[in-house]
């Protein structure tokens, strides 16, 4: 099988299928129709089966330049917990920072979920999502639906045994890229720039820090994901530069959305959008004087961080300056 | 009245109790007309779980008889059960044994609940339960990475490429409104009586199945099959 050399994800194929054949000159069908009738009965398949799930295969393959694009997503107001209706609609484009405000139960998962699978005024909201200005029909929600949006947030672990290498390069298959060792170089370049700790390639992945976790998930989410809307919820200060990873995710034009109390990620986003009573409420437009109030507040942040560092690492306060 | 079938299997803690329960609570008055039939093998605490949820349950329990075995045997009955009280809904709930079986029908509605951090290679080690699937499931999503879900979604995808993947919290139920959903447009019956399974169940007819506990070759009757090494 010359596909095998070329797509090394084929031989990935055959192997979950238990078919490991020692001739490389035969094809697809030749190998299925040799194998023996106890071969179906053990893998509890016939060849049928096997014929439909490799023309599948195949059209995966085939399938890898047309990346989803999306230019643009619209959530169209609803209702609110209460059947009023909701006083604003929510645009998101690729590029852009939006921050989910409210406290906890107001309705953020609601929200999320109507984004996620398309809603068309078929949900609890009512709500309506139009994507590059249009109404999703079935189909679109079949292809889509459910593989919007990336998630990372506190409470994820890697579970799986493999060193860091050989799980991007399992993740990159899985999305039949073919720049595949391009790419892993390119995500733990930018992992490692992220956590400022460095690990090696051949790292376990069970192995990595909290800091390095959550860089290593947000360089993959914004180099190998595909999913064209990346959730960030209430990830934690130690570990990780996120100013950066907002940075690599904008550039890498994902539409970034956050679910945060930190006021320093609220003023870092594009907009903010107010849910209240399963709502949504208003966006609010980053202005001027939340800007320049962000550099005052990162100055701020600056001087926690020293300070947790300075007594962190053992030292007793003589002078209030002796810290930053 | 017709009323709808639904299969919902799964490898033991996957998941399956919460995730039936999460799917009846989305949907508004279903928890009245909806019954849960659960198959086991040893014991089953799970009535207690749905009776706790306010859902109707039965057990039955497959002692020393294979569990998909004795759910086939036993479905029309539960139809019949279903249909006496009224039920608009009917789940069945069944964890596999050995993986070889599936108690998937045709034309009826085939979950199966796969458990996120069971392993990148359980959608293939868990056979027809999987491969005959309308539906899979996955839980416990939300403590791994997106990309341990993607590639789980794959792995899934490459022996099922039709089916539909659902990820849902059996926590919070979230997602539980989107398999809900399917439920609500499965196919409905008045009997099971012409009702196939799609996949034949193996035989597994040896001196073992009816009791033997010896080991040597002698007490070896009926179909074995011995190692390749």
């Amino acid at each position: 099988m010359i596909l095998q050399k070329e797509y090394p994800m084929v031989a990935d194929f055959l192997s979950s299928f238990n078919l490991k054949p020692e001739d490389d000159s035969k094809n697809f069908t030749e190998i299925v129709n040799e194998l023996p009738a106890s071969y179906f009965e053990d893998q509890a398949t016939d060849a049928d089966q096997l014929f439909e799930l490799f023309q599948e295969f195949i059209n995966g393959l085939e399938d890898t330049q047309t990346v989803q694009s999306i230019d643009s997503l619209e959530v169209l107001a609803g209702k609110d917990k209460s059947g009023n209706s909701e006083s604003c609609n929510l645009n998101l484009i690729p590029g852009e920072i939006t921050c989910i405000v409210g406290p906890t139960g107001s309705g953020k998962s609601r929200l999320l979920a109507d984004i996620e699978w398309l809603a068309n005024a078929d949900t609890p909201t009512g709500r309506t999502v139009l994507i590059n200005g249009e109404k999703a029909d079935d189909s679109k929600i079949a292809q889509m639906g459910g593989k919007l949006i990336a998630q990372i947030t506190q409470n994820m672990n890697f579970v799986l045994d493999m060193s860091v290498e050989e799980f991007l390069r399992m993740h990159a298959q899985s999305h039949f890229m073919l720049n595949v060792e391009e790419v892993i170089t390119e995500v733990i370049k930018l992992a490692n720039d992220l956590s400022g700790e460095p690990f090696q390639p051949d790292t376990p992945v069970t192995f990595l820090s909290g800091g390095q976790s959550r860089a290593l998930m947000i360089a993959n989410v914004a180099c190998v994901g595909q999913a064209p809307i990346v959730l960030i919820d209430e990830i934690e200060n130690a570990g990780v530069n996120k100013k950066k990873s907002l940075d690599l995710l904008v550039k890498k034009d994902k539409i970034v959305l956050m679910a945060t109390h930190d006021p320093l990620l609220i003023l870092l986003a594009d907009k903010r959008v107010v849910i209240k009573n399963g709502g949504m409420h208003k966006v609010i437009e980053t202005n001027s004087i939340e800007r320049d109030f962000y550099s005052e507040l990162e100055q701020l942040d600056n001087k926690l961080q020293l300070t947790k560092d300075y007594f962190r690492y053992g030292n007793e306060l003589k002078k209030v300056g002796d810290i930053y | 009245m017709l009323t709808k079938l639904i299969t919902v299997s799964g490898p033991p803690s996957s998941g399956k109790t919460s995730v039936i329960i999460k799917m009846i609570e989305s949907l508004p008055q279903l928890k009245e007309k909806c019954g849960v039939i659960k198959f086991d093998c040893l014991s089953a605490l799970d009535e207690e779980h749905y009776a706790k949820n306010g859902i109707t349950a039965q057990t039955g329990l497959a002692g020393n008889l294979c569990p998909d075995h004795y759910f086939v045997s036993n479905i029309e009955s539960c139809f019949v059960w279903a249909r006496d009280k009224d039920f608009k809904v009917l789940v069945t709930e069944s964890a596999g044994l050995c993986n070889r079986c599936a108690p998937h029908l045709k034309e009826v509605l085939a979950v199966c609940v796969l458990d996120n951090l069971s392993g990148i290679n359980t959608p293939l080690k868990t056979g027809p339960m999987v491969k005959m699937a309308d539906v899979v499931v996955v839980t416990k999503s939300d403590l791994v990475s997106q990309a341990e879900r993607e590639v789980f979604r794959f792995k899934i995808q490459q022996v099922n490429s039709k089916c539909r993947v659902l990820f849902i919290n059996g926590i919070t139920g979230q997602g539980a409104d989107r398999l809900a959903k399917l439920v609500v447009n499965a196919n409905a019956f008045e009997t099971t009586e012409n009702l196939k399974l799609r996949f034949s169940m193996p035989a597994a007819l040896c001196s073992y199945c009816l009791g033997e506990t010896r080991v040597g070759e002698d007490f070896q009757i009926g179909l074995n099959r011995k190692i390749k090494l």
